[in-house]
């Protein structure tokens, strides 16, 4: 399965993109973008109620589909493509998966039906202010309280953090005097104590937050010592993202073809100069390349993949390279219309920005690609 | 199953019946033709026994089970088989194809030439046809280049120019040439990185029998896509490392002498890949792998290559599903230059200093120098890189042609000029 996709998974890709192409133009895209939620809830549920994509591959037993990563990674993949603004990476490939890996059975049964149904939107809050992507620098303190645990810190970076109706958030809590671990732990999104901040981000299209917590009270998600787990959601995340990432490069590609076509220039289509279509030819190789390493690594985390540490970082740095040489190169094509707010292009631009960086640039992932090379 | 459990006891039948080491190469590939076991996927009427191509393994297998030698396999004489069976009339398929097979003639390619590299139709070799009646030839002038084996070459594919007022695609016919005629110069090339795997062919009044032109004049495009064509698809089988057999006696060594021959030009070959095989080994070795920038650089190059691998099983497996084929079948070629400029960029950097040297004060003996001075082949041979890029941009993304400016006579189409103008 990793080198196709069957019948059924081209179907519903084909469902999915349908519904999509009629309901997020770019002009839908720049309303949510400037609203206040950062999203439409309708869409919201929609998507829910008509198509089960907020509980894609959660299992059936807690109100999901019961499908994989492959058709959440196709799922990102189509999102990627239109620009779709939506708590979905969050809720659906960062939150349920967490809960997923990490949850016991009473919590999966308690948390994961309100997100497959789509009735709530969650988060996970690991990075802090430091801006690393590793686990093992939460400085986020877990306390225990009253049977359960209060939170103390600060979390930055959290995407959709200001409208989560849950947040998941990585604490350090002590398991003896001398020692302690890195356990996750869930709060209310109004919970008391719980200040959210909106921040300013490149990309209006994902929003960002920074949470700060004073005595949040809060429950342990699953056991003591996450750290093992929580690395295994994160690597589940960078491969989705990257499914979404190409599924925006595809897209750039074949507009920035459209628009070649198109653009007279020295009495000519300015897709005629080898100047444009060499930039095209290694758009499209650059695309197909990162295509293969996502796809590869999603069926890789269906088949639970030992490997799939490195399958991740490198389908995230392919695919970071890729939107952003892509973004990069099609800006260029387009000239200075590309260049100005009207023109739709920018949005992408910043999107491949954002996404070149959030959990870990592609220098990031090769180092630790040949870290975990050395180590197996 | 069952149809390959057929054709498996009757090819070990006969060969137990037929195989002897005591034969002469030539005797026993002989037999094969005659027989039709050593090329089965051929036509029954031609040396062949009508198979499907996917048998050929099963046979082979059984081939190499009893130690038996099977027909030439490998060099430019299989393009010439491929495109006689496709283009050539009885009487063609009657002189050339045995002593193919048998490994009696070897051949050659004359299509480029030192002024018509990508643009292959732009060739100015003349084929002039002279005398008339029972006397009439052709007559040919000019220089070819690139052209491997021509030095031994009993025969040789030539694509020249017969007409020069006609469209340039147009005025062009193939022959088959005699290379061993006087009137043919041929003068080794050494190319940068040393060896000299490559021939420049001169003609000053070589002659073609009228007979030896392969379809009509003026359908010498054509043909020559038709060559084309195999060497793409046969790319990998016609230099491929056939192992030769390590039994003793006689029949083995004229294998393996006519192996050797027509592998020599191939050696340097996996060089110009860039042996991404040897890049990780090689860093742990000198230490390099600590260097961070290092190790930014073998991460590229090792990401590279194992999405370009997937991306070639997701062409394939596309195929074997009979599924929509998607763009990823064009990119191979392309991929493949990206992959071999990288290794050379984490070779030198893996090697520092060293990456100067070469020969036995090289790296590995000389092998880094010659990954090094071999790799800007691939961007070149079989399509540059930037034709790779039109040909995708245009098929595969169907972007506009460039205006051309050759259309017209090719007489009066602007050319390099030729030698000593």
């Amino acid at each position: 399965m990793r080198f196709y996709f069957s019948d059924e998974q081209e179907q519903f890709r084909d469902v999915v993109r349908k519904f999509l192409d009629d309901k997020v133009t770019s002009t839908k895209v720049r309303q949510d973008m400037a609203s206040a939620e950062g999203f439409d809830p309708e869409l919201w549920a929609a998507m829910s109620q008509e198509l089960g994509l907020t509980g894609v591959h959660i299992p059936e037993v807690y109100g999901g589909s019961g499908f994989g990563y492959s058709e959440l990674g196709i799922a990102l993949e189509e999102m990627g493509r239109c620009l779709l603004c939506s708590p979905y990476f969050s809720t659906t490939a960062l939150s349920a998966t967490t809960i997923m890996l990490n949850g016991n059975d009473e919590q999966k049964q308690r948390l994961l039906p309100a997100l497959a149904g789509g009735q709530q939107t969650a988060t996970l809050a690991t990075t802090e202010s430091d801006g690393q992507w590793e686990i093992d620098t939460t400085t986020t303190t877990a306390t225990q309280k009253n049977g359960g645990y209060v939170i103390n810190g600060n979390k930055k970076f959290v995407v959709d953090g200001q409208t989560a109706d849950t947040v998941i958030v990585s604490a350090r809590e002590s398991v003896s005097k001398s020692q302690d671990a890195i356990s996750l732990f869930y709060v209310q999104g109004d919970a008391k104590g719980l200040t959210r901040r909106g921040l300013e981000t490149i990309d209006q299209t994902r929003r960002l937050s920074q949470l700060a917590f004073h005595d949040v009270p809060a429950q342990r998600l699953g056991e003591i010592d996450a750290s093992q787990s929580l690395r295994t959601t994160l690597d589940i995340a960078a491969i989705a993202l990257a499914n979404e990432m190409v599924g925006g490069a595809q897209r750039l590609l074949a507009d920035a073809v459209d628009y070649a076509q198109m653009r007279i220039q020295f009495g000519r289509p300015i897709g005629s100069f080898q100047a444009i279509k060499h930039h095209c030819a290694d758009l499209l190789l650059a695309v197909e390349l990162a295509k293969s390493a996502a796809y590869y690594a999603s069926a890789a985390a269906d088949e639970n993949d030992p490997e799939l540490p490195t399958l991740a970082s490198l389908a995230k740095a392919m695919a970071a390279e890729t939107y952003m040489k892509t973004a990069t190169l099609c800006l260029q094509i387009h000239g200075g219309i590309g260049f100005t707010w009207d023109h739709d292009l920018h949005l992408w631009f910043k999107r491949a920005k954002s996404s070149e960086v959030y959990l870990g640039d592609p220098n990031y992932h090769r180092e630790r690609y040949i870290q975990l090379k050395e180590s197996g | 199953m069952s149809e390959e459990n057929t054709v498996r006891a009757q090819i070990r039948e006969w060969l137990q019946a037929n195989w002897d080491p005591n034969l002469s190469l030539v005797d026993w590939r002989n037999l094969l033709a005659d027989s039709g076991w050593g090329v089965p996927h051929w036509p029954k009427q031609w040396f062949g026994r009508d198979l499907p191509e996917a048998i050929l393994p099963a046979i082979e297998e059984e081939f190499s089970a009893i130690g038996a030698v099977g027909v030439a396999k490998i060099g430019i004489r299989m393009l010439a088989a491929a495109t006689l069976l496709d283009r050539g009339n009885d009487d063609h398929k009657q002189r050339f194809l045995r002593r193919i097979l048998t490994g009696e003639d070897t051949w050659c390619q004359l299509f480029s030439e030192p002024g018509s590299g990508s643009d292959l139709a732009g060739a100015t070799t003349r084929a002039d046809r002279q005398g008339d009646g029972d006397n009439d030839k052709w007559i040919v002038n000019g220089q070819k280049v690139w052209t491997t084996s021509a030095h031994h070459a009993d025969w040789g594919l030539l694509l020249a120019r017969t007409d020069w007022d006609l469209p340039k695609h147009e005025g062009l016919s193939y022959f088959v040439i005699d290379m061993t005629q006087a009137s043919i110069e041929v003068h080794p090339l050494k190319q940068m990185n040393g060896y000299a795997s490559f021939n420049q062919v001169f003609f000053t009044d070589a002659v073609v029998e009228p007979e030896n032109l392969i379809s009509e004049v003026g359908n010498g495009w054509a043909v020559a896509m038709t060559t084309l064509s195999h060497e793409r698809s046969n790319a990998d089988a016609l230099r491929r490392w056939d192992k030769a057999s390590e039994l003793a006696g006689r029949i083995y060594d004229e294998e393996r002498a006519e192996i050797a021959t027509v592998m020599a030009p191939y050696t340097w070959y996996p060089q110009r890949t860039g042996r991404v095989d040897l890049a990780w080994s090689r860093a742990c070795d000198t230490q390099t792998i600590n260097n961070p920038a290092t190790r930014q650089e073998l991460a590229k190059l090792l990401m590279l290559n194992e999405a370009a691998q997937w991306t070639a099983q997701r062409a394939r497996t596309a195929r074997e599903l009979g599924k929509k084929q998607g763009p990823e079948g064009s990119l191979g070629k392309l991929a493949g230059s990206e992959i071999a400029k990288s290794a050379a960029r984490v070779h030198t950097s893996i090697s520092g200093a060293d990456a100067m040297l070469s020969g036995d004060d090289g790296p590995l003996n000389g092998l880094i120098a010659e990954i090094l001075l071999s790799v800007p082949a691939t961007s070149i041979a079989g399509g540059t890189d930037e034709i790779q890029r039109n040909i995708i941009a245009e098929r595969v993304l169907k972007m506009p042609k460039e205006p051309r400016l050759d259309t017209g006579p090719f007489r009066e189409v602007r050319k390099n000029p030729a030698r000593g103008e």
